[in-house]
């Protein structure tokens, strides 16, 4: 019941609501029924669930009168006809297993193989998407969605020419110009496996998430953790904008927790305190949040109390509640695996030092990947370890 | 759609295994112990020619020059069975991507062309590496990030290269590096000084966009490029012919020429690269499709036996081994007796574990490795290892 509102809600919303979920969809504390799973197993659960519930398949399924008066409404907006998923090898199952059982479930047409075209994959997606349907591409590792960058870049113009009643009016003439008709590419899904793993050198570790953010009408999502990493690829799927999901690879086994087996998403552009504190702000996304967790587990032994946020959603970014943390304790850290220089850290310090300015008591603190191509070898040198977090903790809370 | 359509394989078995056809051979000395003396030695298939008259099948070559292909191709194999237990000993990190099987297009292509003609590969590098004169020891320090390698250690397995003999090396992102090849190609046309690029790609790379992009700059321009498909019949667990409408990639350069070898067969490859360079030369870009079979999964994370039989993979052992082809060649032919080819193989691999060793020795990179070569001077940074007690280091 759960979908039927929330697709309800997209004839609804449109635009690019800070909030976009927040009265339609169970949060995470609503459910604490599952199983416990790892996270590629959690994103595998999440793909077999779009598939299922696209309308449909659910008109297949029979469900019934009042989901059939979904896809009405849906149809209504122009929107979401079937899910298709694809990409490298994932009828196969996908380098990580994501994809496993997804073919032989729903079939070879709606779950399929690409030839190894970036470019092409992601176009072909927009197309898809543009046609009304939900169009998951998998792009195998984020090292490799640069040859997909340009794609990516006209999927977002593309979606702001929705029949949208409340974007903001500058911007709707804008790409109303630009596309010069209705379509919108708001079905389209791109996941695809970010971040260090210990060992993968210099093309199979990379954190690409900040070049997404720099392009208005993309929706940029990282998960922490299995539960998480569900409902916000179902919110992503579902979201009537164009996404880009990157999941933390190196969490993909490593990840464990109960995972409600139902359907259910979470909400974008909403970030989450998962630690109260007081003494100092701590922002992140994705595998960098256990580090983080770990260096205020660290830093509450020498008696400093960290609030730790996980942002989950980095465009668009939810300054409330940083800016209320910020509020409450005066410091901020940021930290990502991307190099520091022009990571997204640099936004939300930008953006926190105009908001907080008279409020902040010590300089925002990033630690980050170092400004260097990521290594082969020092890869611990490079990352933002949770010695590195620490000392800056200690040092922003004594300035 | 029409691609993914498809249900059943029209590649099978039997196309991948071809018999080694018994050469025949023509010797024009009779002195047997001259080992300069010219054999003519026939490819096992012919060529075959997309828009061009393909050369002949009749090889020239010498005693000398086929048991230098015999030892090369040995260390080629060694050198990667070696690096697979490095890397299950967790001694090479990263990923790693293994030839052995496509050995001779590596060697093949080396005796047809000179140090000047540049060559440009994918992530499977090692072995090229080792075809453009490059040492062992460079090789598996290397693949272990230590000081000695060719990358001093910050490449590692992917990225092998070796400006002395015009290898512009290993690249990571599948089909990059063919428009780089076109690139350096015309740098060589400018120069005049007769020098080509061979451009080494993959059959799954061949459906990456870039190349077609390269192709069409390669021939307006009349570039002395050379595009060689290595087609090993896999882009990691996907066959061509699911990847790919057309899987004769010979002819997918339309208006480009290309040429259909016997990827397994050294003097095959031998022959399609003079032929080519010369060609090139005179003309612009060319395609080489090379027939040719990884015995290895794709990286050392697969398994390599998933998606395709092993049966498949031992008939291709069987029937067409790049090695055993040329074993067989020398025994027919008395140039050496198979114990003397023992003996090589054993020189080998002592050479190998030697290197294997010498590597292992070798100390990691110095940690302000890390930043530089990222700009030519050096901008500055601090940092320090992951517990606090490793040195700092600050670069101007
Ligand atoms: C742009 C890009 N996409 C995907 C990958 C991941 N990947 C590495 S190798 C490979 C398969 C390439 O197959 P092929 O071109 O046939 O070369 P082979 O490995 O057989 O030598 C893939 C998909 C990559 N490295 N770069
Ligand atoms: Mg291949």
């Amino acid at each position: 019941m759960a979908t039927a509102m929330a697709l309800r809600s997209f004839g609804r919303r449109t635009s690019i609501a800070a909030r976009g979920f927040s009265g339609s969809c169970e949060t995470e504390k609503a459910a604490k029924d599952g199983k416990p799973i790892n996270l590629f197993s959690a994103i595998n659960q999440a793909l077999h669930i779009a598939l299922d519930t696209d309308p449909r398949s659910v008109l297949d399924h029979l469900v019934g009168y009042f989901l059939f008066r979904c896809r009405l409404i849906i149809n209504r907006v122009g929107s979401l006809f079937c899910a298709y998923v694809f990409g490298e090898d994932v009828r196969f199952g996908g380098v990580f297993r994501c994809t496993t059982g997804l073919a032989d479930r729903f079939g070879r047409s709606r779950v399929f193989n690409t030839p190894l075209c970036e470019q092409g994959i992601v176009g072909f997606a927009i197309g898809l998407a543009a046609m009304g349907n939900r169009a998951i591409a998998e792009i195998q590792f984020a090292d490799y969605i640069y040859p997909a960058f340009d794609q990516a870049f006209t999927a977002a113009p593309m979606a702001y020419s929705t029949k949208t009643e409340d974007s903001i009016v500058n911007e709707a003439a804008k790409f109303r110009y630009r596309s010069g008709n209705e379509f919108n590419c708001g079905g389209l899904t791109i996941r695809t496996p970010y971040g260090a793993v210990g060992h993968g050198g210099h093309y199979h570790s990379q954190s690409p998430e900040s070049f997404f953010c720099h392009v208005p009408g993309l929706k940029v999502v990282i998960p922490r953790s299995p539960q998480q990493a569900k409902g916000l690829l179902l919110s992503c799927i579902r979201d009537p904008n164009p996404s880009i999901f990157f999941e933390p690879k190196w969490l993909y086994r490593l990840a464990v927790e109960e995972v409600p087996e139902h359907d259910y998403m979470l909400p974008l552009s909403e970030a989450e305190v998962i630690r109260q504190g007081s003494d100092i702000t701590l922002v992140g996304w994705g595998a960098q949040l256990s580090v983080l967790e770990q260096a205020c587990v660290e830093a509450a032994k020498e008696g400093i109390s960290c609030e730790l946020i996980d942002l989950r959603t980095l465009i668009p970014w939810d300054k409330e509640t940083v800016e209320a943390s910020v509020r409450k304790t005066g410091k901020l850290l940021i930290s990502h695996e991307a190099p520091v220089t022009g990571g997204f850290g640099a936004e939300i310090s930008a953006s926190i030092a105009e908001s907080c300015f008279l409020r902040l008591e010590a300089p925002v603190a990033r630690i980050c990947g170092l400004d260097t191509p990521f290594p082969l070898v020092y890869e611990q040198f490079y990352m933002p370890t949770k010695n590195k977090i620490l000392d800056a903790i200690k040092a922003t809370v004594n300035y | 759609m029409a691609v993914l359509a498809r249900s059943s394989s029209p590649s099978s078995l039997s196309k991948l295994l071809r018999p080694h056809s018994v050469s025949s051979l023509r010797s024009f000395s009779s002195s047997a112990a001259d080992d300069q003396r010219v054999l003519t030695i026939e490819t096992s298939v012919p060529f075959t020619g997309h828009r061009i008259e393909p050369p002949s099948r009749a090889v020239d070559t010498t005693p000398a020059e086929i048991l230098s292909f015999f030892r090369d191709m040995a260390v080629m194999r060694r050198m990667e069975i070696a690096a697979d237990s490095l890397y299950k000993a967790k001694l090479i990190r990263g990923f790693c991507h293994l030839y052995d099987g496509q050995e001779a297009v590596a060697v093949g292509m080396e005796a047809a062309i000179t140090k000047r003609d540049g060559i440009i590969t994918s992530y499977r590098d090692h072995c090229t590496f080792l075809g453009r004169g490059g040492t062992l020891l460079q090789a598996f320090a290397e693949l272990m990030g230590r000081r000695d390698g060719c990358a001093k250690g910050k490449g590692g397995s992917m990225h092998f290269y070796r400006k002395e003999a015009s290898y512009y090396g290993g690249h990571g992102i599948v089909g990059a590096q063919i428009p780089l090849g076109c690139g350096v190609a015309f740098a060589q046309k400018y120069s005049k000084d007769g020098s080509v690029t061979f451009a080494l790609y993959g059959d799954g790379a061949a459906n990456q966009g870039q190349l077609f992009e390269a192709l069409n700059m390669a021939a307006l321009l009349d570039l002395p490029a050379i595009l060689v498909c290595e087609n090993n019949h896999y882009g990691m667990g996907t066959a061509e012919w699911r990847a790919a409408k057309s899987p004769a990639y010979y002819k997918r350069g339309d208006y480009v020429p290309g040429l259909k070898v016997d990827g397994m067969d050294v003097l095959a490859v031998k022959q399609a690269c003079i032929f080519a360079k010369e060609y090139a030369l005179a003309n612009g870009p060319i395609i080489l499709e090379m027939d040719t079979y990884r015995y290895h999964g794709h990286s050392m994370s697969d398994p390599g036996s998933t998606y395709r039989t092993r049966d498949e993979i031992s008939g291709v052992r069987q029937e067409r081994d790049p090695i055993e082809r040329v074993r067989k060649l020398i025994l027919s032919h008395e140039l050496a007796s198979a114990s003397e080819l023992k003996d090589i193989e054993k020189e080998v691999r002592k050479e190998v574990d030697d290197a294997v060793a010498q590597a292992k020795e070798c100390p990691v990179p110095d940690p302000s490795e890390l930043f530089s070569n990222v700009y030519v001077k050096g901008f500055g940074a601090e940092t320090f290892g992951p517990d606090r007690k490793e040195v700092r280091s600050v670069l101007p």
